[in-house]
C-alpha cells in the first residue's frame, strides 16, 4: 500500500518535470538564444550560453534596425495597449459599480448583453470593426486601436462581481444618510476600496492588448503605425535565415539572434508584469473562490 | 489564443454561487438610490458597447445580407461554394479536434497531480505552467518556429527522431493541426491548471478523508472523486476553447510568412475572410464568414451562459 502510494508520487513528479521542460524550456531557449552569434545558434547546444558581449550587440543590432524600426513599434505598442487600457479601467470601474449597487431599467439586459459579448471572441469582430471604421475614417489612426480596446465587458464584469460581493452596502448608505451624493459614494467610498479591481482589470486588459495581432495588423496601413506583435512578423519575412529570397539589400539584417532579441523585447513588459504580479494575480483570479 | 477569459473562471463560479446565496437580500434597492445615478455610472460603457459591440455585428449582418439584387442570402451561399471554404473549416475543425482531446486530458491530469503536492511547490509548477500565458500572440509564433526547427531546436532530439531535419519537415499540411494544437497548449494550459486547481480546492477534504479510510488509493480518489467534481469546469473550457480555436488568425498567418507559402493565406475561416476582403474587395463575402463565426461564437456564449448557470449571478 505505502510502496504503491510512493510509486504515484515519484510518477506523478516525474511528469510533472517533464511538463515543465516542455512548459519551461522554450522560455529559457529565448533567454539565451540573443546571447550567440547566428553561426553558434546553429552549431553549439541549444540551452549553452553565448556571451553578454554578443547580446549587447543583438540588441544594438535589433533597436537600430531601418532606423529605431522596433522602438518605434515598441512605442506604438506601448500607446495601443495603455490607451486601451485606461479606456477600459474608465469604462468598466463606474459601470460595475452602477450593474452592481445602483437600480435602474435595463440593468438585467445589460448584465446579460455584457456577459455574451465577454463570452464571444473578439477576433470574430475584426472585420466588421475595420468596416465601420473605414466609413468614419479612423483606420490608420490610434483610435481605430485604441478605441476597440477600451471595450471590454470582461472588466465591467469583474468589477461587477467584486462591488457586489466585497462593498459591504451598510457603508454606502451611511455615507447616504450622511449626504453624500451618487458621486461622492462612488468617488470618496467605493473607489478607494476597489484598488485590488482596478489591478485586475488593468491586468487582464493590458496582457490581452499588448498580445493581440489581429485588429492591429488590420487597422494599420504603414510600417511607423505598427506595434511588436505586428511588426515581428515582418522581421520573420526579411530575415535571411528564415527566408531565403529576401537576403537582398547591404544593410544590417536580422538573423536568427536578432529575432529572438525582437520576440524578447516584444514580450518582456508583459513577463515582467507576470512576475512581479504573480501573487496578487493568482489569489485575484480565484476572488475568494478557493481555501487557500 | 485562449484569451484571458480561460484564466478568471473561478472567480465567476464563486460569484455565482455567493450571488446565489444573497439573491434574495440583493434585489432590493439600496436606500435612497435614485435611479438616474445608475445610468450614469453605465454610460461609458454603454457607449462603447453600442458603438463597437453592436454596431459592428449589425453592420456586418447588413453587409452579408446586401447582394446586387436586393437583400438575400446569396454572399453566405457564394462564400459557401468557395474552394477555400470547406478547406478552411475543416483545418480548424482538425486542429479543434487535436487540440481540445489532449488539453482536457493534460490538463485534468497536471491539475490532479500538482493539487496532490505540498502548497510551495505546488504553487512553484503553477507558475512555470502560467507562465507561456504572458507570450500569447506573435510571440509564440516565432518561438514555437525555433522549436519546430530542428538544427535550433532544444527539442531537436524529438525532431530527428522522426527523421526531421528541416524546418520544411516539421510543417507540412499534413502536420499543421498539430503544430497549432501544441502552441495552443503551450500559451493556454497553463492558466486552465490554474483554474481546475482553484476548482479542487473546493472538493471537501473531509470528502477525500472518508474515501481514503475506506481504503481508496490516490488513483481511485482521483478519478471517482475529484474528476466527477470538476467535470462542470472541464465541459466549460472545451466551450470556450473550440469557440477561441475557430478563430485561428495569427499561428497559420506567420507559419504561412515563415515558410514561403507553406501554408496557404486561406487556412483558416478567418484567414479567408480577410484574404475576400483585403486581396479580392469581396466585402460582403467576407463580412458573411464574419457572421458564420460570430453565430457560431454567440451559440456557444448563450448556451454557456443560460446552461451555465452564470445568469443566476444576479
Amino acid at each position: 500500500m505505502l510502496a504503491r502510494r510512493y510509486a504515484f508520487r515519484i510518477i506523478a513528479i516525474l511528469v510533472l518535470l517533464l511538463f515543465t521542460v516542455f512548459f519551461f524550456g522554450p522560455v529559457v531557449w529565448l533567454l539565451i538564444a540573443p546571447t550567440k552569434t547566428d553561426s553558434q545558434i546553429i552549431n553549439k547546444a541549444p540551452l549553452a550560453f553565448g556571451s553578454f558581449t554578443t547580446f549587447g550587440r543583438t540588441f544594438r543590432d535589433v533597436t537600430s534596425y531601418e532606423g529605431n524600426l522596433v522602438l518605434t513599434w515598441l512605442k506604438n505598442s506601448a500607446i495601443y495597449a495603455f490607451g486601451g487600457t485606461a479606456l477600459a479601467v474608465l469604462a468598466a470601474i463606474p459601470s460595475g459599480y452602477g450593474l452592481a449597487l445602483t437600480r435602474f431599467a435595463g440593468r438585467r439586459a445589460l448584465l446579460a448583453i455584457t456577459l455574451v459579448v465577454m463570452i464571444v471572441p473578439g477576433t470574430a469582430l475584426v472585420l466588421p470593426l475595420f468596416l465601420e471604421a473605414n466609413t468614419v475614417h479612423l483606420v490608420g489612426t490610434v483610435w481605430s486601436i485604441i478605441l476597440p480596446f477600451g471595450f471590454f465587458p470582461f472588466g465591467v464584469y469583474l468589477a461587477y462581481i467584486y462591488f457586489s460581493t466585497t462593498i459591504p452596502k451598510d457603508l454606502l448608505g451611511a455615507a447616504r444618510i450622511d449626504g453624500a451624493g451618487e458621486w461622492g459614494v462612488f468617488w470618496r467610498i467605493a473607489l478607494p476600496l476597489a484598488v485590488p479591481v482596478v489591478g485586475l482589470v488593468g491586468f487582464f486588459s493590458f496582457v490581452a492588448n499588448w498580445n493581440n495581432y489581429y485588429l492591429p495588423f488590420v487597422m494599420t496601413y504603414d510600417n511607423s503605425q505598427y506595434p511588436l506583435q505586428v511588426g515581428l512578423p515582418i522581421l520573420l519575412g526579411s530575415s535571411p535565415s528564415i527566408n531565403p529570397v529576401a537576403a537582398t539589400g547591404g544593410q544590417a539584417l536580422i538573423y536568427r539572434p536578432e529575432l529572438a532579441m525582437a520576440t524578447l523585447i516584444a514580450i518582456a513588459p508583459v513577463l515582467l508584469v507576470f512576475l512581479f504580479a504573480q501573487r496578487t494575480l493568482v489569489s485575484g483570479m480565484l476572488a475568494g473562490s478557493t481555501k487557500e | 489564443m485562449t484569451d484571458h477569459l480561460a484564466t478568471v473562471t473561478p472567480a465567476e463560479h464563486a460569484s455565482a454561487r455567493r450571488g446565489r446565496r444573497t439573491r434574495g437580500l440583493r434585489e432590493r434597492p439600496p436606500a435612497g438610490t435614485s435611479r438616474s445615478a445608475g445610468y450614469f455610472f453605465v454610460a461609458i460603457y454603454v457607449v462603447l458597447l453600442a458603438c463597437l459591440g453592436i454596431a459592428p455585428t449589425i453592420y456586418a449582418i447588413s453587409l452579408a445580407l446586401q447582394t446586387p439584387n436586393g437583400l438575400g442570402f446569396a454572399n453566405f451561399v457564394n462564400s459557401y461554394d468557395l474552394p477555400q471554404f470547406i478547406p478552411a473549416f475543416k483545418h480548424v475543425l482538425m486542429f479543434e479536434a487535436i487540440w481540445l482531446v489532449s488539453q482536457s486530458v493534460l490538463v485534468v491530469l497536471l491539475a490532479l497531480m500538482v493539487h496532490n503536492l505540498a502548497r510551495r511547490v505546488s504553487s512553484a509548477f503553477r507558475f512555470i505552467f502560467y507562465l507561456p500565458g504572458a507570450m500569447a500572440g506573435a510571440a509564440s509564433v516565432v518561438i514555437w518556429l525555433f522549436m519546430f526547427t530542428p538544427t535550433t531546436s532544444p527539442f531537436s532530439f524529438l525532431l530527428h527522431a522522426l527523421h526531421y531535419t528541416l524546418l520544411a519537415n516539421t510543417v507540412t499540411p499534413n502536420n499543421l493541426p498539430v503544430l497549432f494544437a501544441i502552441m495552443a497548449f503551450w500559451t493556454g494550459a497553463g492558466g486552465w491548471i490554474v483554474v481546475m486547481h482553484g476548482a479542487l480546492n473546493n472538493v471537501p477534504t473531509e470528502l477525500i478523508e472518508a474515501a481514503e479510510i475506506d481504503g481508496s488509493n490516490v488513483l481511485q480518489t482521483a478519478l471517482r472523486i475529484k474528476l466527477p467534481l470538476i467535470r462542470k469546469w472541464v465541459v466549460y473550457m472545451l466551450v470556450l476553447s473550440f469557440a477561441a480555436g475557430m478563430q485561428l488568425f495569427v499561428e497559420p498567418q506567420i507559419l504561412g510568412i515563415a515558410t514561403g507559402g507553406e501554408v496557404p493565406p486561406q487556412w483558416s475561416p478567418n484567414q479567408l475572410a480577410y484574404y475576400l476582403a483585403f486581396q479580392l474587395d469581396r466585402f460582403n463575402e467576407a463580412a458573411a464568414i464574419s457572421v458564420d463565426l460570430l453565430v457560431l461564437g454567440v451559440i456557444v456564449a448563450v448556451i454557456i451562459v443560460w446552461r451555465g448557470r452564470l445568469f443566476e449571478v444576479q
